[in-house]
């Protein structure tokens, strides 16, 4: 099943896709949207490849032991930023480690980019393993 | 005006909501079932939860359909 039409339109829309899950999870603390919303977008571009082509050049682009890499790196990543509010002497996911920045400005608000952009990776990987773990089920 | 808007709204909901429950063609109870979610945004966003709505349009309208749709594609298509 390979229609040239609906290739080609994945292959123009999926940057545009992914464009729109990173800005929303990059700007996560200054507008609506955040690390869950964005990564279901992203992950949701993977799926749509996996549509119009086939399962296996999806999993060519991204690999089983990648996405379970990228899975295991999100949650680790945050556990890491919370831990160091402790190490820091606070209590655990403590901000103002670096400081605060311009409030409005992308780069304010410490610690919550790079949690959003943990939880955007994991997210975005869960939903492209659920996707193929689904997928590969036996015909019931 | 808005109100009117806001009763339209969740009167459509009830309707879907009602029909996904009655209909016994499950893709067809799939695709009512994402219309539902894409409703349900459209209200969020009403309801002042932009954020909630963003989430809701990507998680209801877009994965939960799709994986319902390939649940369907692996078991029957006909209710019994």
């Amino acid at each position: 099943m390979a229609d040239l039409v609906l290739q080609t339109v994945v292959k123009l829309l999926i940057p545009f896709i992914q464009m729109y899950g990173i800005f929303i999870i990059i700007n996560g603390h200054l507008s609506p949207g955040g690390g869950f919303a964005g990564g279901t977008i992203l992950g949701s571009s993977i799926i749509l490849y996996a549509l119009a082509f086939h399962v296996e050049d999806a999993l060519a682009h991204y690999s089983r032991s990648r996405a379970k890499m990228m899975e295991s790196a999100g949650v680790v990543a945050f556990a890491l930023i919370g831990l160091f509010g402790i190490i820091r002497g606070g209590h655990f996911l403590a901000n103002n480690i670096w400081g605060l920045g311009e409030t409005g400005t992308l780069l304010s608000g410490g610690i919550i980019l790079p949690i959003t952009l943990a939880i955007g990776i994991k997210v975005a990987s869960t939903m492209i393993t659920l996707f193929f773990h689904l997928l590969e089920e036996k015909k019931l | 005006m808005s109100e009117f808007f806001h009763i339209l709204l969740l009167s459509f909901l009830i309707v879907c909501a009602v029909a996904v429950a009655r209909i016994k063609d499950l893709l067809s109870a799939v695709i009512i079932f994402a219309a539902y979610s894409l409703m349900m945004a459209v209200i969020w966003q009403q309801l002042s939860a932009p954020d909630i709505a963003m989430t809701e349009a990507a998680m209801g309208a877009g994965v939960t359909t799709l994986l319902l749709m390939v649940a369907v594609s692996k078991t029957r298509r006909q209710e019994r």
